[in-house]
């Protein structure tokens, strides 16, 4: 009992050092990836490269003065960031990152991470309630609105590699995806379930409040959004959050998809590391390359688009499995 | 441990849902209610119901709750509107009544199946071989296929009755 308490924890301390650590310098890697998109240099003066800018700027953070305005629901203000947080990082509990390297294996561990994930709005709702300002509360009315509605086709477009595994734990997902077709294909899901795949990638997107989604903090309209009022380390929160479920999306989007570790001559550990990084730096070139959505076209795309086509996607793979088996 | 986790989800939920009723705002209703929530999924999860817990979460927390908050954030309720509710002598009689009725009613239909009842097919260790999720999937769709869909069906009407109210111009 005391040995597998002792294991638990260390690779939950494990597992949390390093996405902290990884969100820390995902800051980085973006203005510098953005930066040379626009052809400009990024961060480059603080250390080599501007590798030691994160440092630099979480200290800034943590030194900046903590408002908190006057009129603002005061409970609900210091709570909010939390909220959103913490839902960003235990999403990691049932991410399987080689063989028998997994915090938990549950047998409902899909579930679990959208329950878990389905949260994170709540941070985002009620940071632009209880700030008690116009631009606030817009932000978050319409986070409310657009991640409720692509959670839809989120939760739909990953049903196909449920049914085509048989199961909702991801690690069994990921050892059903070992081997090859015709010896040359990797028997990843993104294959017979590419349609489902490109659904997931554009819900997550929107899930994640990135450009082109970024509503909920359009700068040009509404200041910062939802988190306007916010200063200091409460800011910072919802920036680490942002960050850890950009590679919690990641993270998810290789096992499903991807086939998590699986991979010839490298070390498991090591394939799953460059999926998700693959990922994560096209999150951050979606971003540099695409205009924001305005709000019609966004509710108009979500349900009239990516819901009929991931629900089609559910019958289609429905039926080839039936008549395949 | 059992014990003591089913007490602190218990006494979480019940004292949730009374904060519930009794908060002033209604966005701090919302939150006790959505605490509510966890705790009832907790104990799914103690009743090995792991299926139930989550999809509890995914449906009530996560989306319905979302939607309450969306809708007194458009609203924008605040505690000054609603003055508290005061109860009279008589309508405080008749709530007691009716909840010591509600309970009676739980533990004459409920008690006597759990304590005296049949055993069902599923007990633990099949539940564990054959997984949470597939169980509860054959039962739905074999046993309880048609209730399943008939209830599907009167979503989809009152789905549909919502969208023509809604969309209906007045003249």
């Amino acid at each position: 009992m005391m040995g597998f308490l002792l294991a638990a924890v260390f690779k939950i301390a494990l597992v949390m050092g390093l996405v902290l650590l990884a969100v820390a310098y995902l800051t980085l890697l973006e203005r510098k990836v953005i930066g040379d998109i626009q052809v400009r240099f990024g961060p480059s003066r603080v250390g080599p490269f501007g590798l030691l800018q994160p440092i630099a700027d979480g200290i800034k953070l943590l030194f900046k003065e903590d408002i908190v305005p006057t009129n603002a629901d005061r409970f609900i203000f210091i709570f909010a960031p939390a909220v959103s947080f913490i839902p960003a990082l235990i999403v990691f509990a049932v991410i399987p990152f080689g063989p028998s390297f997994v915090i938990t294996d549950i047998n409902v561990g899909l579930l679990y991470v959208f329950a878990v994930g389905s949260l994170g709005v709540y941070g985002i709702v009620l940071a632009g309630w209880a700030s008690n300002s116009k631009y606030s509360l817009l932000g978050g009315l319409r986070s409310a609105a657009q991640m409720v509605s692509y959670e839809l086709s989120l939760g739909l477009s990953v049903l196909g590699v449920v049914m085509m595994t048989g199961s909702l734990s991801l690690v069994d997902i990921v050892e059903a995806q070992g081997g090859n077709w015709y010896g040359i294909f990797p028997k990843w899901n993104v294959i017979p379930q590419f349609l489902g795949f490109v659904i997931f990638m554009i819900s997550s997107n929107a899930e994640l409040n990135r450009a082109p989604f970024d509503l909920p903090e359009a700068e040009t309209e509404l200041v910062a959004g939802f988190h306007t009022e916010y200063s200091s380390m409460k800011f910072a929160m919802f920036f680490l959050a942002e960050y850890a479920n950009m590679i919690a999306v990641s993270a998810l989007a290789t096992t499903l998809f991807l086939g998590g570790w699986q991979g010839p001559l490298l070390p498991p550990v090591v394939w799953f590391l460059l999926k998700v990084f693959g990922f994560i730096f096209l999150f951050i070139w979606v971003r540099a390359t695409l205009p924001r959505f305005r709000y019609d076209q966004l509710m108009g795309f979500g349900w009239k688009v990516l819901l009929p086509l991931a629900l089609a996607n559910v019958m289609f793979t429905a039926a080839a499995i039936l008549i395949l088996a | 441990m059992e014990w003591a986790l089913f007490l602190t989800f218990a006494l979480l939920a019940g004292a949730a849902a009374v904060g519930m009723v009794l908060q002033r705002s209604p966005i701090y209703s919302a939150l006790c209610l959505i605490l509510t929530f966890f705790a009832q999924a907790g104990l799914y999860v103690l009743l090995h119901a792991q299926l139930i817990a989550f999809v509890h979460i995914i449906v009530y927390a996560g989306a319905i709750m979302v939607l309450f908050l969306f809708v007194i954030m458009l609203l924008d309720l605040r505690p000054e509107d609603h003055p508290p509710v005061r109860f009279g002598q008589a309508g405080m009689l008749l709530g007691l009544i009716l909840a010591a009725l509600l309970l009676a009613e739980l533990a004459l239909g409920i008690g006597p199946r759990i304590i005296l009842g049949s055993q069902g097919s599923y007990d633990l260790e099949t539940l564990r071989m054959l997984g949470n999720t597939q169980a509860v999937g054959r039962i739905l769709f074999r046993e309880y296929l048609v209730p399943f869909e008939l209830t599907s069906l009167i979503l989809l009407t009152a789905m549909i009755g919502a969208m023509v109210l809604a969309k209906r111009r007045p003249e």
